[in-house]
């Protein structure tokens, strides 16, 4: 045994190498963009905001206990938003359940003007004009989207746009769950 | 007898060149440790704060923590759109008399430990913590045991080479009977 064990003694350096080269393939795959959020399960920030279309209404966290919804930054000026924008004009349109845009750091003027032109899939959007609301729901890189459930609890953020694959193999599940 | 001495000689001094070399390895590594720069000095962006010794602290906490839109740069140097609403919440929560660990709290609560430049001490940042040094004592422990295990050959070989006496004039009357049957033959 111990014979064996030295005689294989040689093949150390090559199984550490091994093991190092492992970790660093993993890094490869892995996105260092993507910072898991401290909010995941736990209660959406409190906010109140005006709506993007209706500067007199206020909306705030209260208003949207109850029902499962996703909350998704976005702005005028974001390139990867207009990539994401028909996603989610496709999926308002199956409207199982709200989106709520969150104008992140825009005008109202540019915001509206986007929406008029690419669809509107929200049923409101809040205005973040000083991106006040954006940081407590630690927004960093528009778009980002939030699923909240019917407690006002976060279950799920996705950095980046929303993709149809996405939608259909992690959100929706996850909606058909906690409407259960 | 010569021959054994140079042996002996030659490997404590091979030893000795080893030693030398890692306490070389050491101290280059304590001074790239130690010389790190804990400040960041580049400040392009406009300070909007009135009081420079406030602006000074803000400048310092902000300079341990992490833009996240630009990942590789302090909130300090940074001039992405979020590290200037991160400055001024900065400014304002310190205004407002908060202490550098809430402000630090307030952070990590919103974008998670990644803000911070030093990770905190937890569970999961047991090995990153202390991974370097346990690779470090790994390292020496084997440079150890080889040296070791080295000397100890050498010494054998030495032994070996070394004949006594007895065996010094056993060897010679070897020699000098196979010459002689050689003769013979």
């Amino acid at each position: 045994m111990s014979l064996s064990f030295k005689s294989l003694g040689f093949l150390l350096p090559l199984v550490v190498f091994l093991a190092l080269a492992g970790f660093l393939l993993k890094g490869l795959w892995l996105d260092p963009r993507e910072i898991p959020s401290p909010l995941i399960d736990k209660p959406a920030p409190e906010f109140r905001l005006e709506s993007l279309e209706n500067p007199g209404r206020q909306i705030d966290r209260k208003d949207m206990l109850g029902k499962v919804w996703l909350l998704n930054a976005w702005a005028s000026w974001c390139v990867a938003c207009r990539e994401e924008h028909p996603v989610l004009v496709e999926f308002a349109r199956s409207a199982t359940i709200p989106i709520v845009g969150l104008n992140y750091k825009d005008t109202r003027v540019d915001g509206m003007r986007w929406l008029a032109q690419f669809g509107n899939p929200y049923v409101t959007s809040l205005y973040d004009e000083a991106g006040r609301v954006g940081i407590d729901f630690g927004v960093y890189a528009v778009p980002e989207t939030f699923l909240i459930d019917k407690q006002g609890v976060v279950r799920f953020k996705q950095i980046g746009p929303v993709t149809p694959e996405l939608l259909h193999e992690k959100i929706l599940p996850l909606i058909q769950r906690l409407n259960a | 007898m010569d021959d054994s001495m140079r042996v002996t000689r030659g490997h404590g001094l091979r030893l000795r060149d080893a030693a030398r070399a890692l306490a070389a390895v050491l101290l280059l590594a304590a001074v790239a440790t130690g010389a790190m720069p804990s400040v960041a000095t580049a400040r392009e962006a406009p300070e909007v704060g009135s009081d420079p010794a406030a602006e000074r602290h803000m400048m310092q906490l902000a300079s341990e923590l992490r833009c996240l839109q630009c990942q590789n740069q302090t909130l300090a140097d940074s001039n992405a759109p979020l590290a200037v609403d991160l400055r001024q919440e900065i400014r304002e929560l310190l205004a407002k008399g908060q202490t550098d660990a809430q402000v630090k709290e307030y952070l990590v609560a919103r974008y998670g430990d990644f803000v911070l430049y030093r990770p905190p001490l937890k569970s999961n940042t047991l090995f990153l913590w202390f991974g370097p040094a346990l690779v470090l004592l790994a390292g020496l422990a084997a440079l150890f045991l080889t040296l070791k295990r080295r000397l100890a050959r050498l010494e054998a070989a030495q032994s070996n080479q070394e004949l006594s006496d007895a065996e010094s004039q056993r060897a010679q009357r070897l020699l000098e009977k196979e010459a002689e049957e050689g003769s013979l033959s």
